[in-house]
């Protein structure tokens, strides 16, 4: 069972506290995007073996939707931010680097 | 024939004598005994039968890995298959029987599947499954039913308690052997919150049994002096009888405490689940011996080396007077000299080494004990208990050198940690070549949160053999433990023991080496699910070369035993018969828990009334006390129909529907859902949930809205009020009121997270009274306070006042098609304004009515339902309701998915009414067919029934269908088969879904 920190609360939530929402840092496509843009929108999602950025939600806790970037393969939890970014932080990124050098880099 | 000895029974207190019963015969034993050595010591060896061939099966172990003795215990609610009499504390009044066995353990039909047994090889359920077919239907299968299975399932309900509790824990340490108190004194000594927990009873493990010395002291007083210092430590917590069951993500534990097994009706709950969140994890989980694979090796009376040991020091128990030793190792040497010394019989050791020269081997030889060095065993001879033993060269292929008489045969094949608890959470395994184990690898530990190891090993878990290693890395291992969690380290050393010189083992998977057909194929690998040596290479031979497909293809480790005792064994043979090294072939994979728990430990408290917390309206009670019939709605209890007495529900329905047409009818809504939407951009962003404007919306108005997710379905609906400039109230469905304000916080916090608005769900904050029918008007201007005439309160409008005195929200809306008016009044007057209605409503004919008028009145209406015309593939235009749909907004939440071409193909179901040609109920669900057959060959389905009631207004079944065209067909007639096996037909005619009051004149006034 994880344990993820609230970037809003501070609080180092256990997993049965938190809702997961799938992929972080999708693009929303509304009216006049096209067909694969749509279909990549709702359906298409990354799955790695390695470094992700998923969504969670302090549902049990302070409610606030946040962002996680996260080894799907060991758990290793690089950090929390805000979903309140679309693209992760840099310092998001170097705390991955710093623990994955080989990792490909957020695209 | 085993038998309680005069002398020893560490564990025993003899002054107290216990009775108990096997299979209908009264016992006794003592207190300390399990009902394992309670039976030992009444001369009962044989225990149960195997699961496939139903062979005479014995107790083999001492402890949680025992295969065999699975007993059926405890009668009624507390009768429970399965456990294991090694581990079962015995207790006044214990009842016990065995268990896979017809008609009876002595003399069992099954056993013929024994001389069967070269029809039934590995992988004998799939291979019947393919030919010949009908033979496994007829034959196969009702045999192998009823003859195998291991216990019965109980048939009463649990009489036992059980409960959770959660802990939080610096350092937790599994084991109390000398390892875990090793541990726990290094890691206390950092000043770290502490946690020791033990499956057994007792600490210590079996140091005293092997006659362990340390810090000068015999084991056990070591063990004594620690436990404690230990207790008198504030930082420390010891719990015996508690069992580390599961390591998972992040640090988190689940441990098995079993409080009152041994103490049954005594109050307390029977069994504790802890959910345990350790900063750091040390597993001093020791060792489990490995049996020896020779013919014969399951007789009942042939046992491991340690457990012939345990029983005789623990228990003063013996299992046998004549005991024949079968070792590689050293170790059991250990049992060949304290069976010496308890006055019984070694007639020999048989030894694979060629040579042993170590001082245990000369320790027995100075007892006078033969050793036969590089021998084997060829065969038991025995059926029901060991009757002798055939000595081979275990260099050759089995012919007997000599037979040996005895009546028990202790085997050791060596140890392997018990490295469950490092493997759950993903912690690697390295091949130990020197002791023929995997062992954990320190480098490759399961990791936390931060990417640290958070779980160390201890002692022989970590593959430390000798009692000075095994206390220098728990030692250690604690110290590692508490600074990984901030504790600061000891300048102590670890405890001291006396140095054991043993000699290496020698890795023997095959007892003689060269063993033939015969052998091999009464030679077992896993006495619990009958997996012989001959079916797992008869697995390779067939292709098998993953160690998981033969688990699985043998059932090799699987059941209870999850590789404890089969598993090294298993693999060595698998190994060899695929000419492959053994680290090459690997494990299979261990899964938690680490022993069986009881379903009643996961289940916790939850059950009967606290199985689930049931959300309450505020008139609750007086549904309850009125005799409603209540029925789940969502996490709610909603009143489904008020029958009066002798009434069917049918008919109180019936009743309910007519007089709200007729009268007056109220009903409890107070379960919909309330979310308040505010700020300055609240009407941009409800036009962004929505599918209609909003943001037109009059303060003093009310708007019926539908909400659809981004793949453009329809998820909720209800009816949105403007209160204010900044304010919107919006009602969701009864079960959609915490997800709607989720999926509205979700967007409002993740993606228009600039937009300034704010939500609260506030469903709970109001008691809503829904007033419905001819009379409704009367009522509240009766109880006054509030003008609710057609002018002051037109349809689709809200108004603040009080009524009767309690202030009061109207908002004059119908979900029924007649003069309607739901009142919100504050929770905490929900009861009383209820109760004002039904007074005052007595003149007026007021009834109460429930949701399945609720649904019968909307059905009438052709209002459709969220769940019943909507399943989460059905879009708004589907349902006829692209009136709700805004044209002129540029985007809403699912219009860009409305627009691909699946979502406008004129062929999607629409949405009709359906009026049977005989005015029957449809059947809810039932599919709508036409002539031909779609590409499966199956009958071409054109729609289905989304709701299908008996409509008392109308006296005749009433129905709503999506139908292929539905709109493009009225007045057709479609057929609905029948699924009640006579091939009947129902005919309806597609009608339009309002069936009553069709120009709405009723709510019009």
């Amino acid at each position: 069972m994880l344990i993820l920190e609230c970037p809003y609360c501070g609080v180092a939530a256990d997993e049965t506290e938190l809702s997961p929402g799938g992929e972080a840092h999708l693009v929303r496509q509304g009216p006049g995007s096209s067909d694969q843009e749509l279909e990549s929108y709702l359906f298409g999602r990354k799955n790695p073996k390695g470094v992700h950025f998923e969504r969670w939600r302090h549902s049990y806790g302070c409610g606030k939707w946040f962002h996680a970037a996260r080894c799907t393969m060991t758990l290793e939890v690089f950090a929390t931010y805000s979903a309140q970014t679309p693209v992760p932080p840099k310092n998001v990124i170097n705390a991955i680097k710093a623990k994955r050098p080989d990792w490909e880099g957020w695209t | 024939m085993s038998t309680r000895l005069a002398n020893g029974g560490r564990l025993l207190n003899k002054s107290r004598a216990l009775s108990f019963k096997f299979n209908g015969r009264n016992m006794m034993g003592y207190e300390g005994d399990t009902l394992a050595s309670a039976l030992l010591a009444n001369g009962q060896v044989m225990m149960g039968r195997s699961f496939k061939y139903h062979r005479p099966r014995g107790v083999v172990a001492s402890g949680g890995e025992e295969p065999n003795a699975l007993l059926g215990l405890g009668e009624g609610g507390r009768f429970e298959p399965n456990q294991r009499a090694t581990t079962t504390e015995l207790f006044d009044g214990l009842v016990s029987a065995s268990q896979n066995h017809w008609p009876s353990l002595e003399f069992d039909v099954g056993a013929i599947n024994s001389k069967l047994s070269r029809f039934m090889p590995a992988g004998f359920y799939y291979k019947t499954f393919i030919h010949p077919r009908a033979a496994w239907k007829h034959l196969f299968e009702p045999i192998i039913r009823k003859a195998a299975g291991l216990g019965a399932a109980p048939k009463d309900r649990d009489a036992d308690r059980y409960e959770y509790t959660y802990h939080h824990v610096d350092v937790l340490i599994i084991g109390g052997g000398i390892a875990g108190l090793a541990a726990a004194k290094s890691a206390a000594a950092g000043g770290v919150k502490v946690m020791l927990v033990e499956q057994n009873a007792h600490w210590g493990g079996r140091a005293p049994v092997d006659g362990a010395v340390i810090d000068d002291m015999p084991a056990q007083d070591w063990i004594d002096a620690t436990v404690d210092e230990l207790s008198a430590l504030d930082n420390v917590t010891l719990r015996t009888r508690m069992m580390g069951a599961g390591v998972y993500d992040h640090g988190y534990v689940t441990c098995y405490e079993r409080i009152a097994d041994h103490t049954p009706g005594d109050g307390r709950p029977r069994h504790r689940l802890w959910r345990i969140r350790a900063g750091h994890t040390v597993t001093a989980t020791g060792a489990i011996e490995r049996p020896l694979s020779f013919a014969g090796n399951d007789i009942p009376g042939v046992m491991l080396a340690a457990a012939v040991r345990d029983y005789a020091v623990n228990w003063g128990v013996s299992v046998g007077d004549r005991t024949v030793v079968v070792t590689n190792n050293d170790d059991a040497y250990r049992t060949a000299i304290a069976m010496k010394k308890a006055g019984l019989d070694v007639p020999a050791i048989v030894d694979a080494r060629p040579s042993v020269t170590s001082a245990l081997a000369q320790e027995a030889r100075d007892l006078g004990i033969r050793i036969a060095e590089g021998s084997g065993v060829a065969k038991v001879l025995g059926g029901k208990c060991v009757v002798g033993v055939e000595i081979t060269s275990q260099a050759g292929e089995g012919a007997a050198r000599e037979t040996i008489a005895c009546d028990a045969v202790a085997m050791s094949g060596g140890w392997s940690p018990v490295v469950h608890l490092w493997s759950h959470c993903g912690g690697k395994l390295i091949w130990d070549e020197t002791h023929s184990h995997f062992r954990p690898d320190p480098d490759r530990a399961p990791l936390g949160d931060k990417g640290q190891a958070f779980v160390t090993t201890a002692g022989i878990a970590s593959g430390a053999m000798s009692t000075v290693d095994v206390l220098t890395d728990a030692y250690a291992a604690g110290k590692t433990a508490a600074k990984a969690v901030g504790g600061k380290a000891t300048r102590k050393g670890a405890p001291k023991a006396a140095a054991e010189d043993e000699q290496d083992m020698a890795a023997v998977w095959l007892m003689p080496q060269g063993a033939g057909y015969d052998l091999r194929s009464k030679t077992w690998l896993d006495f619990q699910n009958d997996v012989k040596v001959s079916d797992v290479q008869l697995a390779a031979r067939e292709g098998y070369e993953s160690v998981e497909h033969t688990k699985r293809y043998t059932t090799l480790g699987m059941a209870t035993d999850q590789g404890k005792l089969s598993n090294i064994n298993g693999l060595a043979v698998l190994a060899d018969a695929l000419d492959k090294e053994i680290p090459q072939v690997g494990t299979t994979t261990f899964r938690p828990p680490y022993t069986p728990i009881s379903l009643g430990a996961i289940t916790g408290e939850a059950r009967g009334e606290l199985f689930m917390p049931i959300r309450q309206t505020p008139m609750h009670d007086w549904h309850v006390d009125q005799g409603a019939y209540m029925e789940p709605v969502g996490a709610w209890r909603r009143a489904y129909t008020y029958p009066l007495k002798g009434e069917s529900h049918e008919e109180a329905v019936n009743r309910e529907v007519k007089n709200t047409r007729e009268n007056l009818g109220l009903l409890d809504a107070s379960t919909l859902g309330k979310i308040i939407v505010k700020g300055p951009d609240a009407g941009k962003f409800l036009n962004m949930m929505y599918t209609n404007m909003m943001s037109t919306l009059k303060p003093g108005k009310c708007r019926y809205g539908l909400m659809c997710n981004e793949n453009g379905f329809l998820i909720d609906d209800g009816v949105v009020a403007r209160i204010d400039e900044d304010t919107f109230l919006c009602h969701t469905t009864t079960g959609g009121a915490d997800t709607i304000h989720a999926h509205m916080e979700d967007w409002l916090q993740c993606e228009w997270y600039d937009w300034k608005v704010y939500t609260a769900n506030v469903t709970e904050q109001y008691a809503q009274i829904a007033v419905v029918g001819p009379n409704a008007r009367k009522l509240l201007e009766k109880l006054g306070g509030m003008d609710v005439s057609k002018d002051a309160l037109a349809f689709m409008e809200w108004k603040d006042g009080t009524l009767g005195g309690i202030t009061a929200r109207a908002y004059r809306i119908s979900f029924s098609g007649e003069l309607s008016y739901e009142i919100a009044v504050p929770a905490n007057q929900g009861r009383a304004f209820w109760d004002m209605c039904l007074e005052a409503g007595e003149e007026f004919g007021l009834m109460p009515y429930g949701t399945e008028g609720l649904h019968v009145l909307r059905a009438e209406k052709g209002f459709i339902m969220i769940g019943d015309e909507s399943d989460g593939t059905v879009i708004p235009q589907d349902l006829g309701l692209h009136w709700a749909i805004s044209k002129k907004k540029e985007d809403f939440l699912g219009k860009r998915a409305q627009l691909r071409g699946h979502m406008t193909d004129p062929d999607r179901w629409s949405l009709v009414g359906l009026e049977t040609l005989d005015s029957s109920v449809i059947p809810d669900g039932a599919y709508a067919v036409e002539a031909g057959t779609n590409a499966l060959g199956q009958r071409s389905m054109i729609g289905r029934v989304t709701s299908s009631y008996y409509s008392a207004n109308l006296d005749r079944g009433i129905a709503m269908g999506l139908i292929k065209h539905g709109v493009d067909k009225m007045g057709d007639v479609v057929e609905f088969p029948t699924i009640d096996g006579t091939g009947s037909v129902i005919k309806a005619r597609i009608v339009d879904p309002v069936f009553y009051d069709k120009e709405g004149a009723k709510g019009n006034v």
